[in-house]
Order: C-alpha cells, then structure tokens, then sequence
C-alpha cells in the first residue's frame, strides 16, 4: 500500500529551480505518469520521492508519514533507472535475488520467490545468462525483476523503455501495465513520450520547467487541456492554434479571423464571461482544434464552409495528414485513407464544434471549451 | 537538380557486407526516403550516394554520369546532418550566406538569395540574432538553409530531425516537404522512422541487413508490402501476424490458426492461388489493426471470439488487445469503446484487406 504526496516540494541546483512548488498526490495502487520534455523535472520528481534529493522546501509523504529525512534505503520504494544498472558479472538469477539475499532469507525462499518473478516477466529460461548476453528488452525485464521482487510499497520508473526499439516499446507497454494490473502496486512511470503516456496512465501529471500544468486521468488532458502547453504535449500531430480576435457583434461577441468567424449570440452568453475574466474582454485569442477535429471536402456546404488551400499532403498509410493555409496560418488536418485531395488545391472545411477550444493569447491559459460550455456558431468568409 | 541510378552497389567492411548489391532509381525532383532499422545500409548508401565511402563495386550515376570516381566536393550534392553542424559564432545571416559567400557571390545577389531561404524556411526574424543562441529546432532550419542556398543538385538528409522534440518534428514534415515541392530538388533522406519517410517521400526504399526490400510509393509500401519485413516495419500500430495453414472443406477454403481453434473464410481467388501454389505449408495471416473491428457482442459479421487482452487509450481511438487461442491480436477502436480485461470481444474483418504470406520464405503470397 502506498499513497504518496508531495506536499509544495521546491528543489534547487544552485539558481536554477528544478522543481517549484510541486503539489502531487499519488494514490495508492494508481498507474501514475510524469510527462514534460527533457528538463521538465520529471526525474527530480522521483529522485525526491525515493529519497536521492531532500526538497529545498516543502515536504514528502509516504503513507502519511513525512519521509524528508528517511533515508531512501528504509523509505522501501524501489526504482527502476533508465540505464537499468544490472551486475554486470551476475547472472540474471543473481541480479534478482540480490535484494533478497540482502534481507538473510532462506535459498529455498529466494530461489521460489525469483522463479515466480522471472515466470511473470518470461525471462525464467535466461536465469543462468549474464547481462552482457541478454538482448534490451531481456534486460529492461530483469531490471523489472529486481525491484518486483523486493515487494516495495511503490516502484518509480524513469523512462524503461526509452532505449528499446520502436517494435519492443510497443510490446513492453502492453505487458507492463498488465503487469501493474496485477501486483496492484502504485507505479510513477516517467517519460517524454506522450502516447505511452495516454495508453498506460491511470492520471497524467503533465510538467514544464518545474511547474506542475496538470494533473488528470488521460481523457481530461486529451480533452480539455489547462493551456496551450498541455494541449500540444498530447496528442499527435499536434493541437492546432489559430490566432483570433474577440469584437463586439449585435449585442454578442465575435471570435474573427480572415477565413471565418465564430459566434456567441446575446448579452449573457458563457463565452463573454470566459473571456472577461482575463481582465480584458478583447484581448486576442487563440483557437485551439485537434487536426483530427478538423473535416476537409472538396466543395463548399452550408457545414463545410470555411475556404482554405491544401498545401502538401502526408500519407500515413492508416490516415492522411493534410497540411492547409487558412488565411495567413498554417494548420493540419487528419483525414481517412481513403479520401483523395490534391495539392495546391481549393478546399472547404469543417471544425468539430463540440471539440475546439479557445485559448489566451498571452498566458496560454484555456478560456473556452465547446464540450463544456456549448457550441459557437461558424461561418466562412468568401475572400479571406 | 538531377536524376540518381544506383546500380549493383555493393559495399563491404572486411567480412561484414554492409550493402549488397542494391539497385535503386530516384526520379530528377523526386523525395525519396532510405527507410530501415539501425544497422541496414542506410547511412552507408547514403554515402556511397555522396561520395563519403567508395563503393567495393557497383556505380553510381548523377544524370546518367558516372558519379563512382568523382570526389564529394565535386558531385554538387549538400547535406544536413542529425548534429546540424552550424557556425555558431556567427549571425543566422552570415551562416546561410556562408555558402554563397565562399563561392564569391556578389553582396547585393547574396543578399536577395538569404532573405529569400530565410522567408521559405519561417526564419526571417532571425538573420541578425547569434546562431549560437538560437533552440535546437530554429538551429535545425538554418542548417536546412544553409545547405539549400547553394542550391545542390541533390540534397541528401541523414536523420536531420532525430534529436527535436515530437510537436516540432510534425510540424517540420510538413515544412520540408512544401520547401521540397517548391525548390523541386531532389532529395535522399535516411531514416528509421516510418512515419517520417510515409508522410514526405514519393519514394520509399525499405532496406533491412544490407538488402533492398522493397522500393514504391507509400501507397505501395503500406497496402502491398512484398514480404513481412516490410508488412510489419510500415505502419503503426503494427500489422498483426497470426500463424496458419490452409484448409480445404466441401469446396472452400479456409485459413486455421495454429495457436487456437479459429478459421477464417478465403474467397475463391485466394483459394485457387493457396491450392495451386508451391511452398510452405506454414503460412502467417496478416491484417492491419485498422481492418479489424470489435464489438461486445457478436454479429453477423463476427469471424473470430476472444477475450480482451489489454487496452490503450490514445486520445483520438483506443487499441484493444484481444487474445484469440494463443494469439493476440491489436484491434483500433473508437475512442469511447474501453472493454475490461477477461471481456469477450467479436472480431469482423475487412478481408479484402488481409494479407497471406509464405511461413517459411516471409514472402507474400497475397
């Protein structure tokens, strides 16, 4: 059982702040990912959390007991590192048992409890192999092993499988969330990459510069991101942002850019609430839409009706992605195998209108979502 | 801009046969992508292409001119590279111009020619700003610029955008290929990502241990890939392989699973084709993720019964795994379909959209 907390956690080297003010609670038995880019803060997180860094300031809980100056060695929380750290003249056998050999228990015990754990993993028939003659992902599985068999409280894993090939990272994803399933223990799985991210977590803590964005089960940070980080951190290709103004238009207000324009009718609609909490009603937005949100026809329709030019076309095999001028900006969008379109061509288009979302120019913060606060109406312009 | 043929080339080291006799023709303005796992020949074809490696035998030709004997400096050929190798004490200017400015370009001509790449390339803004300084991405475009002020015949790119973060890297497929329609060059670009060569390049060369596999437009290399290699490198999530043999019954003919108990139907064409033919009796069934669909409950279009295996939720669709006898198969799912593990699923298939082949020799059989 293990719940854990960061409670305000802020870290320091020396002016620069790895980690600031971080409120993280991780529940007990939970799938719980860190995503962010390189220097995000994702590996200080975890490094605070089994006990290799102290916090500057705030506090670590395990179970509710603060863990600030336990030792990582008795906090019982085992860490998987992205170079897997094997023995290198042990053999896999060896490798696993060693934490247990540790503890003084019985051969027979160790060798029962290292079989068990090499079956779930399928790698009992390399028990006798050093490291040195094991394929990547053979030993990414006995790094697994070892800290499976110490029965921790919590295992943290800093990207496992960031240095298999893209066949085998597919295939260890699948097993290890079964695997996690199974023990039933709280995993924090750290990484860059957002589709393990989306596919394996129970909740997404998504991280910038040591600044929490948002913590949320995988749907919440695929549907309705906090900002216009977030947005672009899932999802791939990513969110598309178009630069929009806000006008004042008969009583309601006018979300306008050269090839269309979104409406919000009367004195009172959500929208201009949205907006006005900004402090300036008419402060420029952004137009956040999902490529896969966006519908492309060859002619125009009372629903496709926003002009737009087909500028290269990328062929995915399963999907197309079609790259669009619309106006002065440049967008995606992801269409079926299946429909053909042309290059340099005219097109009309068509937005999801329950899936787009508006967006702060200026802080990036979501304003706006149609899924949450209705519908905008939209209409093309003829010349943009 | 010119044509490439490689023909026979072939390029040893010592004992270890990096690239076996490949032949290989890259249409004048066409983008054509060296597509395979690390290790393939790529990198090494590349080079053979530029002039970096001498071929052990084989020629290659610019043009229809025999290239084979002609040093790198002189094949009119410009590169980017995974490290974009830019000069960074100088301006954005002066690095893009420093091509042109080594051939003695005139200041005025230079001039037109830089504000010109830098517009194509999005990167007006920072001719006057220190290289040095600039993100890793930015730094990426004046290395793509660079190298593209000089206007080669062809461009070779060896994983020029491997080290850039994942948003930036969609953004930049797209780019290049604009840039590409636009300057009409011809361009080689190595890879291991899929992805990267299906959504750019005319032309794909998939390469695996030295061999050419497969050379055709993504189209070809995606729906009528010649062998598994190929089948299951192109496309992600992967293709699904399930080991069969073939089965004749009053008349019509079926594939078996080995692992399990499940059959599907063949129309008569493959029929015909899996009685007549020589070969294996071993043969792999393969499908696409997308082909498959899975309901809760059986229809009349269900094939196939298993369980849910495991499940993935991607955002836009989910990935269902479900066990079918020993197999497990990856099926693609709408968004909100999040069946529990142990949950029974049906499978329908697109069958025209499945894929035969020999068990033994890996080909396809179709």
């Amino acid at each position: 059982m293990a719940n854990l907390r960061l409670d305000n956690v802020t870290k320091r080297f020396g002016r620069v702040e790895a980690v600031k003010r971080l409120a993280l609670d991780i529940r007990d038995g939970e799938f719980f990912c860190v995503l962010g880019p390189p220097g995000a803060g994702k590996t200080t997180t975890l490094r605070l959390i089994v006990g290799l860094e102290r916090p500057d300031e705030g506090t670590v809980y395990i179970d509710g007991e603060p863990v600030n100056d336990v030792h990582p060695g008795r906090r019982d929380i085992a860490m998987v590192f992205q170079n897997l750290a094997l023995y290198p003249d042990k053999t896999v056998f060896d490798n696993i048992a060693y934490p247990l050999r540790e503890r003084g228990m019985s051969k027979q015990e160790i060798e029962r409890q290292v079989t068990a754990v090499a079956k779930k993993l399928y790698i009992d028939q390399l028990l006798q192999r050093k490291p040195a003659k094991l394929s990547g992902g053979e030993r990414q599985r006995v790094a697994i092993g070892r800290a499976i068999v110490r029965q921790p409280r919590a295992y943290l894993m800093d990207e496992p499988l960031a240095n298999l090939d893209a066949l085998l990272r597919l295939e260890m994803r699948v097993e290890l969330k079964r695997l996690q399933g199974e023990l039933g223990q709280t995993l924090v799985y750290v990484t860059h990459d957002q589709v393990e991210a989306m596919s394996m977590a129970d909740r997404i803590a998504v991280l910038n510069l040591g600044v929490l964005q948002q913590c949320d089960p995988p749907d919440a940070i695929y549907n309705l991101p906090a900002n216009r980080f977030v947005a672009t951190a899932v999802g791939s290709p990513p969110t598309n942002f178009i630069p929009a103004e806000v006008r004042p238009q008969d009583g309601g207000l006018a979300i306008r850019h050269p090839a269309f324009t979104l409406s919000a009718e009367g004195s009172r609609h959500p929208l201009r609430l949205a907006l006005e909490s900004r402090g300036d009603l008419t402060a420029p937005v952004l137009v956040g839409v999902r490529p896969e949100d966006v519908r492309v026809a060859v002619s125009s329709s009372d629903a496709y009706c926003v002009p737009a030019q087909v500028s290269v076309i990328e062929p995915l095999g399963g999907e197309t992605i079609v790259d669009l001028r619309l106006g002065p900006d440049l967008i995606k969008a992801v269409v079926p195998p299946t429909q053909r379109l042309e290059e340099s061509r005219p097109v009309w288009l068509a937005f999801e209108a329950g899936r787009m979302h508006l967006f702060d120019s200026a802080s990036g913060a979501r304003l706006y979502s149609t899924s949450q606060l209705g519908e905008l109406a939209c209409r093309g312009h003829e010349n943009p | 801009m010119a044509s490439i043929r490689l023909e026979k080339l072939r390029k040893e080291f010592g004992e270890l046969v990096a690239v076996e006799g490949l032949d290989l023709k890259v249409a004048d303005g066409q983008f054509a992508a060296l597509l395979g796992p690390s290790g393939c020949g790529k990198t090494t074809t590349m080079n053979m292409i530029a002039g970096l490696e001498v071929p052990t035998s084989g020629d290659v030709y610019f043009d229809e001119r025999r290239m084979t004997d002609v040093p790198p400096g002189k094949r009119g050929v410009g590169f980017v590279f995974q490290n974009y190798a830019i000069f960074t004490h100088m301006s954005v200017y002066e690095n893009l111009g420093f091509g042109l400015k080594v051939r003695g370009c005139p200041e005025a001509e230079m001039r037109r020619q830089v504000a010109k790449i830098a517009e194509l390339l999005q990167i007006g803004p920072m001719l006057p700003m220190n290289a040095g300084r600039l993100s890793v991405n930015d730094m990426q475009k004046v290395a793509l610029g660079r190298s593209m002020i000089t206007n080669p015949g062809i461009f070779l790119l060896d994983e020029p955008f491997s080290n850039l973060d994942a948003a930036f890297r969609a953004y930049m497929r797209g780019e290049l290929k604009r840039i590409q329609r636009e300057v009409k060059q011809t361009m080689v670009y190595v890879t291991h990502d899929q992805i990267e060569a299906m959504s750019m390049a005319d032309q794909i060369a998939v390469m695996s241990c030295g061999q050419l596999y497969q050379s055709g437009t993504p189209d070809e290399v995606y729906n009528r890939p010649v062998n598994i290699f190929v089948a299951r490198f192109i496309g992600s999530p992967n293709m699904n392989f399930v080991r069969c043999t073939y089965q004749a019954e009053d008349g019509r003919g079926f594939l078996a699973q080995k692992n399990g108990d499940a059959r599907l139907p063949v129309d008569d064409r493959r029929r015909r084709l899996l009685e007549e033919r020589r070969g294996s009796p071993d043969l792999i069934l393969g499908i696409r993720p997308e082909h498959l669909h899975v309901h809760p409950q059986e229809t009349p279009a269900t094939l196939w019964r298993g369980v849910a295996y495991a499940m993935e939720p991607l955002g836009p669709k989910t990935i269902v795994h479900v066990q079918v006898g020993r197999d497990v198969v990856q099926v693609i799912a709408p968004a909100d379909y999040r069946p529990r593990v142990g949950e029974p699923q049906a499978l329908a298939f697109d069958l025209e959209y499945m894929h035969i082949f020999d068990g033994s020799s890996q080909d396809v059989i179709r």
